[in-house]
């Protein structure tokens, strides 16, 4: 008794209200094309910083993705390492200057990234041990929860070790660069922040070295193993929890990056863990298992965010932007329910 | 010894049904409602007001989300946002028609909840899982950006906020300023076992049982014969609907007045949902456990911890009760992920067999 | 076992709560301060709160509390959330607060019905509900030194002085950049009637709480409305993140304009050399130089007793705090004259605010001459509706900017009153006045 259904979409509208709709979509890109052109320097510059936008959103993306491929794990903390890592970075900055007098400076800014990167990695070590190793093959819902006490847990541990108040990221100290640069085109100016210029390379980077470890380092092929079959990676000798430890503490590097790069262009403060829910909608349109699609999510929700709070917002008010980008994942899942690179749904019964 | 249903023999079939088959879960109910019927008389306006009036009116958010989650398998993070609903109709229509008892309308709030929660719902017949989680988070910031952008919502009032005004019941003011606690608790407790036993027999009934059936497997259900579409979005209103109650309870017999908006946010739908997650998806009782957890705990660790002797206090003591909560929460789901109820169960279990171990 | 103990935490908890708190010992005046140094707003909350704090103990430390009577001053923590506000009420309201400091308007909004009933003062600084400036209408309620009002008034009072006069006004673009929530939108209707009076296009830009480090939008429309000044009504994160985007996007930044609670040093610094020139409104002066400030140092930070680092004590947010410690000060001073007691309750504070009179001569008495304006509450002016300054940030530090503007009283006190009056006739109920009238200072 194994009928195999898989979930077929069925035409969701009857097609006299898909006809409507076309049309109304014509004339919605003509007034749209009219809108646009209207002032072309600054549909470049709302593309660019809907670009960035989306890097970040991607990032942040990319560190569930990783948990979740590997371990099953829906990591509602990934948010909050985003804050705790940069945190961590700024407050070992500042007790090395400040309490034991180090110099100010490159040094010890890269000693504080060492402090970081190995906060990060006792952190992922910890949580492979107390949390995930207990818990193993519970319930998806379990798992997320157990993530939600890790939530708690260093949204206090945070502030108590390192104090409430927002810290500014030492963005120059880290050799990022600051400044502007302003391009007279097309009519008018598009400024160019060459922060937000590292930032996408420095992304670019990181997903393209992730993307080498995964393809051609034995590690990255143990983890492509583990994610398609705990049991099957299991019987030929990979070690689970090893792997988990490396995927966290991967997810901590990728959220210490984030981090800085967030935190330079606000500051580091626990309010940016609310943009890390703009993560899951991200989340939902690439598809919970794919890299790319954390990527190719990220900057369509990214640029789409912002050309609809730049364009519409006004319509409505303005302020759209805190729930445009769910509408839109939202929009993208009605017609693939598995998000856009998610692995088809087999349901058997 | 003392718990155990030897010798209750049940001769027809109402008795098989009962809610609570056993005679002594019976009383223990029977016991349950009077103590909290005279609680209100024993302990101080700080513990009523800060701890016991939160915990009944979020415990039938808490019962609503449940009915989706736990029975009907469909995670929504837009509770807090139809809670809002709730409170924004009850406090509309109480202004509209001020001379129709504000017990109706609270009742009453709960349908506009119900009806927007069927619309945000209408997705969850095409996704699934988690992917449904996020999606509803669009409900929920929708519905807070909607809570700030109409001003028809709030009366056009220049604060924003929405101000309970004074009603009455037989006399007795009941909402707003002048209301005595111990009334305003009594109101909220007799909501609470209202609307708890009717979750209870919905969850017990024909209709409980296709939502089991869809959580457990919707194309099998399909195949049963139950229509996802009916049985997903009856999820969605009934959830809905005890959301809408919670928020017109939560607004108009709690915090008697405040700016609506920014109270209903997305860190109160992850409370509820903790709440269930905690508590135990799919048990009623858990549903209580859960919302004593999160709502009741911090509460009393933070004002707790000093009145016995331990000086922490202001800044501190948010941050330690924080770190508790957390590595509480991981204590308990390694010791029993299934939650509260879970521990509840298999303490019944071991009462039954008492004093032998098995 | 592990339900033994947890049963038995519980009760022992339940019963401890049971009990109470008891009755403190009645030597000492005891004043609950809410508090927020965790959560989303800390940035703002933390130096606020010190100043507060910092003022009292060095009242405590240098005079034995105000008339030989103690301080017994504790903060509690509110994280910006109502629902926790409602616990720090409640527990004020247990241990026998003077007066409850709410410091957020949710929090205010949810206490000021209680007020009279559990005869509890409530003092909200320039914030919370504007239209409890009238006394007579809320007796038990002070936002004294300004309202939000009067500050949006300001504003465009110094854009006119800028631009040459109220006629250059016309046709210019001004928006005000809000946190969308009540506490942001509070300026939109007197923005609304000076646009309409003046002929200037008011653009609204709000910023969602969720989104307060994420504005580059916001940004993006204001360079496309080509709006020429900007009022920013944020707070918390959202007022940095304001600064450096308005230099990223290439506004000006001297014709961004803050409300006093965008006026934090931490609000400007981080966006370095981009945020020279970022203006706020202020109402009391910033730097450690009055004697007032080098009494804290001496007898608080010094000895180790403050929570901030000695490097903050004089910033603005923290002098703000400490004018609102002052300021409770010389009304429990009142309190102490009016009713000869020595250790004042409620009812007490609440006639010895409304008869606060705040003369230069008492800001001199109190350590701080020049600091601020004279505030004088009467009874049916709760609020008193003081000047405020324009000042602006040179980089380093905030550097006044513009003489003293006296808010337009005849225009925003009938609007005041007539908001007041609507909170009444909306809360059925609403008690008239019978407290007496305090104005023998």
């Amino acid at each position: 008794m194994s009928a195999v259904t898989s979930s077929a979409p069925k035409p969701l509208l009857s097609p006299a209200v898909m006809a409507t709709l076309k049309v109304l979509g014509v004339f919605g890109a003509i007034a749209l094309a009219i809108v646009l052109l209207d002032l072309p320097d600054l549909l470049v510059q709302t593309l660019w910083e809907g670009l960035v936008a989306g890097v970040l959103y991607a990032l942040i993306a990319l560190g569930f993705v990783l948990i979740f491929k590997a371990s099953g794990v829906f990591n509602f903390a990934q948010g909050i390492m985003v804050v705790f890592s940069a945190l961590t970075l700024v407050g070992s900055y500042e007790i090395m200057t400040q309490r034991m007098g180090l110099p100010p400076g490159t040094v010890v800014a890269i000693l504080a990234v060492i402090v970081a990167v190995a906060t990060m990695f006792v952190l992922a070590w910890l949580v492979e041990r107390i949390v995930l190793r207990p818990l193993v093959n519970q319930n998806d819902i379990i798992m997320l929860m157990a993530t939600v006490g890790l939530t708690y847990f260093l949204i206090g541990f945070g502030e108590y070790v390192f104090g409430g108040n927002p810290k500014v990221m030492i963005t120059s100290q880290l050799g990022l660069p600051v400044g502007s640069t302003q391009f007279n085109i097309l009519g008018g100016r598009v400024n160019i922040q060459h922060l937000d210029v590292a930032a996408a390379v420095i992304a670019s980077v990181m997903i393209a070295g992730l993307a080498f470890f995964f393809q051609y380092t034995r590690i990255g092929r143990a983890l492509r193993a583990v994610a398609d079959s705990h049991k099957a990676a299991l019987s030929v000798g990979i070690s689970l929890n090893q792997i988990w430890v490396i995927v966290w503490f991967t997810a901590g590097v990728v959220a210490l990056v984030t981090g800085i790069m967030w935190g330079a262009r606000s500051d580091v403060s626990f309010a940016l863990e609310i943009i890390a829910l703009k993560a899951l909608s991200v989340l939902i349109l690439g598809g919970f298992t794919s890299v790319p699609g954390a990527i190719v999510g990220g900057l369509i929700i990214g640029i789409g965010e912002k050309m609809g709070e730049g364009y519409w917002g006004p319509l409505f008010g303005g302020g759209i932007e805190t729930w445009l980008a769910y509408v839109i994942a939202l929009g993208f899942l009605l017609f693939r329910p598995q998000g856009l690179f998610g692995e088809k749904i087999i349901e058997r019964i | 010894m003392f718990y155990r249903e030897t010798g209750q023999f049940k001769t027809n079939y109402a008795d098989d049904m009962a809610i609570f088959p056993i005679r002594q879960d019976r009383i223990g109910i029977a016991i349950i409602i009077a103590i909290a019927l005279i609680l209100p008389f024993m302990v101080s306006d700080f513990v009523l007001k800060t701890i016991l009036l939160p915990f009944l009116a979020l415990s039938v958010a808490v019962i609503g989300l449940n009915i989706l989650t736990g029975y009907t398998g469909l995670i929504s993070l837009g509770s807090a946002g139809f809670m809002g609903v709730g409170a924004y109709a009850c406090y509309k229509l109480t202004t509209l028609f001020p001379e129709v008892n504000i017990i109706i309308w609270i009742f009453a709030s709960g349908f506009f909840a119900a009806a927007v929660g069927v619309f945000f719902g209408l997705p969850s017949l095409r996704i699934k899982g988690l992917y449904l989680a996020v999606a509803t988070l669009a409900a929920q910031f929708f519905l807070q950006w909607a809570f700030v952008r109409i001003p028809w919502l709030f009366n056009y009032n220049p604060s924003g906020a929405i101000e309970v005004p004074l009603r009455t019941l037989f006399g007795m003011p009941i909402t707003g300023p002048t209301a005595e606690l111990e009334v305003k608790y009594l109101i909220c407790l007799g909501f609470v076992i209202g609307m708890t036993w009717l979750a209870s027999n919905l969850v017990h009934g024909r209709i409980g049982r296709s939502w089991m059936a869809v959580r457990d497997m919707d194309i099998a259900a399909e195949l049963m014969g139950i229509k996802l579409l009916n049985a997903k979005l009856m999820a969605f209103a009934v959830s809905s609907f005890f959301c809408g109650v919670s928020g017109a309870l939560f607004v108009f017999l709690y915090l008697g007045g405040a700016e609506a908006g920014t109270e209903f946010a997305i860190r109160l739908s992850f409370l509820i949902l903790f709440a269930v997650i905690i508590g135990g998806t799919g048990s009623m009782i858990g549903s209580f456990f859960g919302t004593a957890f999160i709502v009741a705990l911090p509460t009393i660790l933070k004002f707790g911890a000093p009145a016995i002797g331990i000086a922490i206090t202001g800044a501190t003591a948010e941050k330690i009760v924080l770190m508790i909560i957390g590595a509480l929460t991981i204590y308990l789901l390694i010791v029993e992920p299934h939650g509260l109820a879970r521990l509840w169960q298999i303490m019944k279990q071991k009462l039954r067999v008492w004093p032998f171990p098995y | 076992m592990m339900f033994k103990k947890l049963a038995l935490s519980a009760t022992v908890a339940a019963s401890v709560l049971t009990a109470g708190f008891a009755a403190q010992a009645q030597d000492a005046i005891n004043f609950v301060h809410n508090t927020y140094r965790t959560g989303a707003f800390s940035g703002s909350g933390i130096p606020v709160g010190d100043g507060t704090r910092d003022y009292f103990t060095m009242l405590n430390n240098r005079d034995g509390g105000i008339g030989g009577v103690k301080i017994n001053f504790e903060e509690c923590e509110t994280a910006y959330d109502t629902r926790r506000s409602v616990e720090c009420y409640e527990q004020g309201k247990a241990k026998g607060t003077v007066l409850y400091v709410p410091w957020s308007t949710g929090a205010t909004l949810a206490a000021i019905p209680r007020a009279h009933i559990d005869k509890i003062p409530i003092f909200s600084m320039g914030y919370g509900l504007s239209a409890s400036a009238v006394g007579d209408v809320f007796p038990w309620v002070f936002n004294m030194p300004i309202t939000y009002w009067d500050g949006a008034n300001a504003f465009i009072q110094h854009v006119a002085q800028q631009e040459g006069g109220f006629d250059k006004l016309k046709g210019k673009t001004i928006g005000l950049l809000h946190l969308d929530a009540p506490f942001g939108k509070e300026p939109i209707p007197i923005l609304e009637a000076l646009a309409k009076q003046h002929g200037f296009n008011l653009k609204l830009y709000p910023v969602a709480p969720a989104e307060m480090q994420n504005q580059s939008s916001v940004w993006l429309t204001i360079r496309r409305d080509r709006t020429d000044w900007v009022y920013n009504q944020g707070w918390g994160a959202m007022n940095p993140t304001a600064v450096r985007e308005a230099a990223r996007g290439g506004f000006p930044v001297n014709r961004l304009v803050g409300v006093w609670w965008a006026g934090g040093d931490d609000d400007a610094r981080p966006a370095g050399d981009a945020g020279k020139g970022y203006r706020a409104l202020n109402w009391h002066q910033t730097g450690a130089s009055f004697p007032v400030i080098q009494d804290i140092i001496k007898h608080v930070v010094d000895k180790g007793q403050s929570l901030a680092p000695k490097d903050k004590v004089g910033e603005n947010l923290y002098n703000r705090g400490v004018y609102q410690a002052i300021l409770i000060a010389e009304a429990i001073k009142n309190a102490q004259a009016i009713t000869g007691k020595k250790v004042i309750n409620g009812e007490d504070m609440r006639r010895g605010l409304e008869a606060l009179n705040m003369t230069e001569a008492k800001w001199a008495a109190a350590g701080a001459p020049n600091f601020a304006s004279p505030v004088r509450v009467t009874c049916s002016d709760h609020n008193s509706q003081s000047a405020v300054y324009v000042m602006e940030w040179d980089g380093k530090a905030w550097k006044r900017l513009s003489a003293d503007i006296q808010p337009q009283k005849d225009q925003v006190r009938p609007l005041l009153e007539e908001a007041a009056k609507a909170f009444a006739t909306s809360n059925a109920g609403w008690p008239t006045r019978t407290e007496a009238c305090q104005n023998n200072s």
